[in-house]
């Protein structure tokens, strides 16, 4: 008989960890039963996932550009003027922008909360909730709010401008560029170490985009917490403790015990922002669409007026292989490492 | 003494930010409250003269066929993935064969792909199943792109209960899928707890394949209904906040009461964070 109590449910903080059990030993009766189970699943994704994949990418190399499906294969045509196009090289620059500034938000105050929550803090669970709640709602609901909020005549500036101070910011309506420019001290000086072709509007800061990373920080900053605190949570206090002993001050301890344990958070906390800035869609279609002069445009956008508005599916595929190709490279890797760390456990 | 007051900066820090995450709360709450008269934007941050409900009434109004649809569309494509889940997470963990590591590799990867890269293949399957633009089509693509969350969730789950259980009840004579429903199934509660409200959550907040694969405003899912309110000139903003906040509460709902479960979807999200 199976005795029920040996089968007590795991523990709390079961999901993080893995644990692979010893493989049993089975019959290949079982074996076949075994894969008939998952094999529905195992063809839906090998379907749904690669088989459009590889199909996407025949459209990317195809001649399909209106309604009327045509298959003819052009080679990299499509991708050639992909990269020679003017919205795709802003899009490439408010994606670098935009995760830039994004990733490192959330990293910054994604530390400091969990950092502060961790010092024994009263009602530390209210608020954790409090930083965390904007994970729970849609990317559409941030954008209609934050539209508001960050309206010119509006929200923020409307608050600030109670206390007497009128910054006349013009938040996400702002077609300004910041960037290096040509004939300037510092675009001289990129000049003299070959690398004057940064001084362009390519390679500058949209100041649109600042308002869509106020809004998906907002958004996404608490999740870093949630991260950083079970890192702080599982390094031992004896370590601080025993660092503490042989007289080390609390910003050595941060630095020397702390910043290197924390080290794997932080690496995942970037992959899965990033990878996530890369695709950004939802919230900038319900804040501001492709904003004054594209500053707010991304891949995505594109991508989906290219293909659904302008029946231009060639493009559309090239720009979705292209956003494939550069999830991949952080996302590959990064389910290598987990996979092969989990199996060292 | 200064340590006294260094506590005190803390909690100060910790308040003001509570503060600036919850505004845009306070701001969609006393917007949603205004009555028509009162909603000029020189008021925004002032509180209402009293609890006017019109703005609600008339964002249901607008909304209340969109939130049934996204009821609709939610709920089977849980049930399914959830089941999808625990099925492949209970034989990948107790039933292990040669290259099961990595079937869960390529499964995995399908969680982080940007859906972009097969919306063109989607939406022409789906076309020619006439699934598309019906909810079912929608329900379908749910099930399937969760996969990847799901049977992760329940893998990492059953990871945790201990093979011997399994071993025992072999030698007992149970199958593989009498030991599933005997033993597996009734203790994965929990899990398929934790699953439901993932999937629950990011169902009803797509935007992406909601957008996409309905073009009919009656089969349309509540983030494209809107999107559609908040992108119209002629609707008022606090009917436009007023469609925000309904739109979000059944998932603010569950984080509020079932906060501690979405937080283990949520870790287990970010897979080695550990």
């Amino acid at each position: 008989m199976i005795k029920s109590e040996a089968a007590s449910p795991p523990k709390e903080g079961w999901l993080p960890r893995f644990r692979s059990s010893p493989p049993i030993r089975f019959l290949t009766s079982e074996r076949a039963i075994a894969l008939a189970l998952v094999s529905p699943s195992i063809i839906l994704v090998a379907i749904f996932v690669y088989g459009f994949i590889g199909w996407s990418a025949v459209v990317s190399v195809s001649n399909w550009h209106n309604i009327n499906p045509d298959y003819s294969y052009v080679g990299l045509d499509n991708f050639k003027d992909l990269f020679q196009n003017f919205r795709f090289q802003i899009d490439i620059r408010n994606t670098v922008a935009f995760t830039l500034m994004f990733v490192l938000a959330c990293l910054v105050i994604g530390f400091v909360l969990a950092s502060l929550l961790d010092r024994h803090i009263a009602a530390e669970g209210v608020f954790r909730s409090i930083y965390l709640f904007p994970m729970a709602i849609s990317f559409i609901v941030t954008g209609v709010v934050w539209r508001w909020l960050l309206a010119p005549r509006a929200g923020v500036n409307l608050l600030v401008s109670k206390v007497g101070w009128n910054p006349d910011y013009s938040w996400y309506t702002d077609s300004k560029v910041v960037y290096v420019h040509q004939g300037s001290a510092l675009g001289d000086a990129l000049h003299s170490i070959g690398i004057g072709f940064l001084t362009n509007p390519n390679y500058g800061l949209p100041l649109a985009m600042i308002s869509v990373v106020i809004a998906a920080t907002w958004q996404m900053s608490g999740f870093v917490m949630v991260l950083y605190l079970a890192g702080l949570r599982a390094i031992p206090d004896e370590l601080k403790e025993a660092a503490r002993v042989d007289g080390a001050s609390e910003a050595q301890v941060l630095r020397h015990i702390s910043f290197p344990l924390l080290r794997p958070v932080t690496l995942s906390a970037i992959i899965i922002l990033g990878h996530q800035s890369l695709k950004i869609f939802d919230l900038v279609v319900s804040m501001t669409g492709t904003g004054p002069g594209f500053a707010t445009d991304v891949p995505a956008l594109f991508m989906f007026q290219s293909t659904f508005r302008a029946n231009n599916f060639a493009r559309g595929a090239a720009i979705s292989v292209v956003m494939l190709a550069t999830v991949s490279v952080l996302i590959i890797p990064y389910l290598y490492w987990s996979l092969r760390k989990e199996s060292r456990l | 003494m200064t340590i006294r007051w260094t506590r005190v900066a803390i909690y100060a820090v910790l308040v003001i930010f509570a503060l600036l995450y919850l505004m845009p709360i306070y701001v969609l709450v006393v917007t949603g409250l205004k009555n028509f008269r009162e909603v000029s934007l020189d008021q925004m941050w002032d509180l209402p003269s009293g609890l006017h409900f019109s703005s609600f009434r008339e964002a249901f109004k607008a909304l209340d066929h969109n939130m049934w649809n996204s009821f609709r569309m939610v709920i089977p494509a849980t049930i399914l993935s959830c089941m999808l889940g625990s099925i492949n997470g209970y034989i990948l963990t107790k039933w292990r064969f040669p290259g099961s590591d990595i079937i869960f590799f390529l499964l995995l990867f399908g969680m982080f792909i940007p859906y972009q890269s097969i919306l063109i293949p989607l939406v022409k399957t789906l076309q020619q199943g006439h699934l598309y633009g019906s909810l079912w089509g929608l329900i379908v693509t749910h099930t399937v792109y969760g996969i990847p969350i799901t049977t992760l969730i329940f893998r990492n789950y059953y990871a945790g209960v201990p093979t011997e259980v399994v071993e025992a009840a072999k030698i007992d004579g149970a199958s593989i899928f009498g030991i599933y429903t005997r033993i597996i199934f009734p203790l994965s509660i929990p899990g398929f707890v934790v699953v439901a409200i993932w999937q629950f959550t990011s169902i009803w907040n797509d935007f992406l394949f909601a957008a996409t694969l309905t073009s009919n405003p009656s089969v349309q899912p509540v983030t494209v209904a809107l999107n559609n309110l908040a992108g119209s000139f002629i609707v008022e903003w606090n009917v436009q906040m007023a469609g925000a906040l309904i739109a979000a509460l059944p998932t603010l709902l569950i984080y509020i009461f079932l906060g501690r479960f979405f937080m283990r979807g949520l870790m287990a999200g970010a897979l080695s964070a550990q």
